[in-house]
């Protein structure tokens, strides 16, 4: 059952992976969904015995969120806004993947560091630490503002798993109330990049550079 | 009565969509406004004169509670959203009239629908109270996150591209700041994972000795960086300029001088919690660290800033990091912090509500184009002046004292060199604001062209002119019920 | 030591290993909805070519004429140690992995020699693809054998193999396939099949390996044909290997198993080759790369466990 896990695990490395090299738009929002769905799935297949029937109802909301109604609302801002269709990366794809895999490496020796209580899926916690740096390697290295929400979903995922494997039970409450703030958070993200998409005729965020410190003054002219 | 305070402004935030006339949704606002304030006065008096024994063994996991630090971080709060919304209803008519144009490239504003903008002011209020309210790490976690998504609507107010420019910025950077609060959530959750607790802060603090100690040092860490993003402490305060020069007076007003508080709230609750399981030199060297990179970021970038909007948000950096100094140092300096956090709300919200009768009256946010100030608008211009002496500390004021106390700790527990640097970045702040606000001040006017005379809003003025005398008030005479409950505070942290 | 099993192994490579691009061509002709060639067509050419006398360029050198004998004595002595079927074979010996690798890079070496010996541009830009691919793949290959070697615990080809059963594969799952993965990506490139290269394609500004070779002829082309069939088979044999980890014992049952599975692995070539366009070749390398993350995941994985 565990080797089970694991392979799911090595699934999750693997889409961060590819989200390191991909460079479709709309592949990029299928790959973190599917991410999404996984890292939804994973406390149910990874169990050992029946899952918890609670547990059952949140994977269904989140599977529902993160693998239907993000993946719809992004595609949507994504038509919307009339971007190309390819991500534009800053770097190249190699030093992204290199990068990646970097980070797959400073994980597993961190995840090894950490004083956390004992996981029974080997590499969980290194395959979160390294979802989460995908995630701001996709923030910090592409240019549009929609990667940057892909990027944000990234980062939630990682956090999720992270999560998974600390066995930090939190109320159902408090769940909720995290899946409800990061809905409405691509929510808002979706209107913006609508607005910037308006008001810039791109969604390039590498333009988004009229306010700072050292050229004020400048615009206008 | 805890709940009513969150769901008074709720319940008015959603109605406000959906009321059609102005004048009926600025009257909700107020009295909203007024109906929460006077809920918060209630609650802190008889909180006060029940004394502080309602947090003992709760028998079970209690979402909603107020403390001390709870109580006086919601005081300031509704006070602050109590001159926020008189003023925003003036500065909501003035709008309406003319929506004004920017300054650089002559473009109407298409200002945000008035619903949408009273909407997310009282649900951002409501968000507010939850995270100063909140008792559960993972709900107060919730409650931030919310007051950034219902924030972001506020500051695109003016529908321009710089101001989206500034949302874009704020959503994305608070956003990833506060997922990674999440992450620091989870550590703690960890490091009490055998004590049961979970993230309740009360059994988090009931059970503080058994804590996983290096698991808790994580814990502090990410929640640091997470709340810290949101609080603007340098070097992750990058969206706090931008977002704060964008958006209306009275949404930047509101930011500087509750939402950054409300972070703080994050961080000094973890804090607390640090303290009880005896990792107070590690949290505190953190915070002194970062409070001090904060003052000297803010004192670098006042030097050469041209946009006095811009300015007043290097200020609340700076003022954070004065806060954050004062919460590491310990002992009395926690005291003067929480003082300091008071004042500088106050004075702060202040100064952005004359900000923007000055951006009314002047068109521009650019320093070098604003001068002689006090022949146009006379009144604006004596708040403005009174207000950058508070700021800067002079005295008598809050800001005064709490740089003071802070500066005394300092010098009591031997940190001559903290001290010596502290001073000379005040100093620093001083000269380079000074610059400023006389030059706008004073300084030979040009009348340009068919200009008309500004009548000033009296609206706009008058929040402004009753919180700089609430601070000048403060460093006169504190009475002892704020300086009781402030003293109390400091027991939460 | 047994002489007869080993010698009849060995054999049945040599005489086989032709075999498997017939298979491809034959998997490709049916999605093509083609007839295709013969299976034996390889061995028809081979033959035709042993019969003709070679032509030699005044400009080349001996470098050119030892490139194609260099190589498919290298290849031969590959085989020699690769193990079949899980069994070894004459030459194997503990550590033998580093000695292939270096085996499989010496006729690399040949073959990029004898082209730059040609003196001819076009070989020239062939020779540099090569060996630009060379980079990325054989640190890929490396790495997945070292990844092997730490997850079965064995030195040798023959003892990982050996020791790689069911058990294995249900613990250590994910290694394992990630192995296979990058094995049959290192495959692809290394034999020139289609997303990294066209083995039919003569459009001079696309061909890599074909282009290096391009001014042999005769036996010598002979040599080079029967070369890449070898070279095919070794990499065949080793994801067959990694996916057939049943040993039943017997010798007969084992090895057609494995021949039946080498089969499967240059019918799946040919799918890959039906059912994927030829990359760009700007992108060949990032294929590559990720074979080398794969292994390179592997090996964190094992070394981590």
């Amino acid at each position: 059952m565990h080797t089970f896990a694991e392979l799911i695990i090595v699934f999750i490395i693997l889409l961060d992976l590819a989200l390191a090299v991909t460079g479709g738009l709309s592949s990029c929002i299928k790959l973190v969904a599917l991410q999404g769905v996984v890292a939804g799935l994973l406390p149910l297949l990874a169990g050992s015995g029946a899952p918890h029937p609670r547990a059952v109802v949140f994977a269904l909301v989140i599977i529902t969120l993160k693998g239907v109604v993000f993946p719809s609302l992004l595609a949507r801002a994504r038509d919307r806004s009339g971007a190309r269709k390819d991500v534009e990366p800053l770097i190249s794809y190699p030093a992204s993947i290199m990068l990646c895999l970097g980070a797959f490496i400073a994980s597993s020796w961190m995840g090894s560091r950490l004083p956390l209580p004992e996981t029974n899926i080997a590499w969980i916690v290194p395959a979160s630490l390294a979802t989460i740096f995908t995630g701001f390697l996709l923030i910090t290295t592409r240019s549009k503002a929609i990667t940057q929400v892909l990027g944000y979903l990234v980062i939630e995922n990682g956090i999720y798993i992270f999560g998974l494997a600390l066995f930090v039970e939190q109320p159902m409450m408090v769940e909720l109330a995290i899946l409800l703030d990061v809905f409405v958070a691509v929510f808002v993200m979706g209107i913006a990049i609508f607005h910037i998409s308006r008001e810039f005729d791109h969604i390039d965020t590498a333009e988004l550079s009229e306010l700072n410190d050292w050229r004020r003054g400048e615009y206008g002219k | 009565m805890i709940i009513t305070l969150m769901l008074l402004p709720l319940a008015a935030g959603i109605l406000s969509f959906l009321i059609r006339d102005d004048n009926t949704r600025r009257t909700l606002l107020l009295w909203t406004a007024r109906g929460h304030f006077l809920l918060t006065a209630v609650i802190i008096y008889t909180t006060l004169a029940l004394g502080f024994v309602f947090i003992g063994e709760p028998p079970a996991v209690v979402w909603f509670d107020y403390d001390a630090l709870g109580l006086l971080f919601i005081g300031i709060t509704s006070l602050l959203f109590l001159g926020a919304s008189h003023y925003a209803v003036t500065y909501l008519a003035l709008e309406k009239r003319d929506p004004g144009e920017d300054a650089d490239d002559g473009s109407i504003f298409n200002n945000a629908p008035e619903a949408v903008f009273t909407g997310c002011l009282l649900l951002f209020l409501a968000a507010m109270t939850a995270v100063t309210a909140s008792r559960h790490m993972g709900l107060l976690w919730a409650s931030v996150e919310a007051t950034t998504l219902l924030s972001a609507p506020l500051i695109y107010f003016h529908r321009h591209k710089r101001s989206l420019e500034a949302t874009w910025k704020y959503l994305l950077i608070c956003s990833v700041g506060i997922a990674l609060a999440l992450m620091g959530n989870l550590f703690l959750g960890a490091a009490g994972l055998k004590t049961g607790s979970g993230l309740d802060l009360g059994s988090l603090l009931a059970h503080a000795a058994i804590l996983d100690k290096p698991l808790l040092k994580a814990a502090f860490l990410f929640l640091f960086v997470g709340y810290g993003t949101k609080m603007g402490l340098s070097p992750f305060h990058t969206w706090l300029p931008d977002a704060h020069s964008e958006a209306p007076a009275v949404v930047s007003a509101l930011l500087s001088g509750a939402l950054l508080n409300c972070a703080f709230l994050g961080i000094l609750r973890v804090n607390a919690v640090c303290a009880a399981a005896g990792l107070a030199d590690f949290t505190g060297g953190i915070l002194i660290l970062f409070g001090m990179f904060s003052l000297i970021t803010a004192a670098l970038f006042i030097l050469g800033q041209r946009d006095y909007k811009r300015l007043l948000a290097y200020s609340s950096i700076e003022h954070m990091g004065i806060l954050a100094l004062g919460v590491g140092l310990g002992g009395g300096a926690v005291f003067a912090a929480l003082l300091g956090a008071l004042s500088h709300s106050l004075t702060k919200a202040g100064l952005f509500f004359t900000s923007g009768v000055v951006l009314a009256c002047e068109k521009t946010k650019r320093i070098t184009d604003v001068r002689g100030l006090w022949r146009r608008a006379p009144r604006t211009a004596v708040l403005w002046l009174g207000g950058f002496f508070l700021i800067t500390g002079m005295p008598p004021s809050g800001i005064f004292l709490a740089k003071f106390l802070i500066l005394k700790e300092a010098m009591a527990q031997k940190h001559y060199w903290l001290a010596g640097v502290f001073l000379f970045f005040l100093a620093m702040l001083f000269a380079g604001m000074a610059k400023v606000f006389i030059s706008m001040t004073f300084g030979e006017r040009e009348a340009k062209p068919g200009e008309k005379p500004f009548a000033e809003p009296a609206g706009m003025l008058v929040p402004a002119a009753i919180f700089f005398a609430c601070v000048i008030f403060l460093g006169l005479f504190m009475p002892a019920w704020l300086s009781g409950l402030i003293q109390n505070a400091t027991g939460n942290i | 030591m047994e002489i007869i099993k080993p010698a009849v192994q060995f054999l049945a490579v040599m005489l086989l290993s032709p075999l498997l691009l017939g298979v491809i061509n034959r998997v490709k002709a049916f999605f093509a909805g083609r007839r295709g060639q013969p299976l034996m067509q390889l061995y028809f050419e081979l033959f035709k070519l042993f019969q003709k006398t070679p032509v030699y360029s005044r400009t080349t050198t001996w470098v050119f004429r030892a490139g194609p004998v260099i190589g498919v004595s290298a290849m031969v002595t590959a085989l020699a140690i690769l193990p079949f079927a899980g069994r070894p074979s004459f030459l194997a010996f503990d550590g033998d992995f580093i000695f292939l690798i270096y085996l499989l890079g010496l006729a690399r070496f040949a073959t990029v020699l004898a082209a730059l010996d040609t003196g001819s541009a076009f070989e020239g830009m062939g020779a540099s693809r090569e060996m630009q691919f060379a980079v990325f793949s054989e640190p890929a290959f490396f790495l997945g054998l070292a990844a092997l070697a730490r997850a079965t615990g064995q030195s040798s080809l023959a003892g990982m193999f050996g020791v790689l059963t069911g058990d294995l594969w249900r613990t250590a799952a994910p290694v394992l396939a990630l192995l296979t993965a990058s094995f049959f990506i290192v495959l692809l490139a290394e034999n020139s099949r289609v997303p990294a290269d066209d083995p039919n394609t003569h459009l001079e500004l696309t061909m890599i390996h074909e282009v290096m070779v391009l001014d042999h002829s005769g036996p010598e082309l002979a040599y080079i044909l029967y070369g890449a069939a070898l070279k095919l088979w070794f990499f065949g044999s080793l994801i067959a290997c990694m996916v057939l980890p049943r040993h039943s014992g017997s010798w007969a049952s084992d090895s057609g198993l494995f021949l039946l599975a080498m089969f499967v692995v240059a019918a799946a070539v040919g799918v890959t080759e039906s059912v994927l366009a030829r990359l760009r070749l700007t992108k060949v390398p990032y294929m590559l790369i990720t074979a080398f993350a794969f292994s390179a995941l592997a090996l964190i994985f094992q070394v981590g466990r």
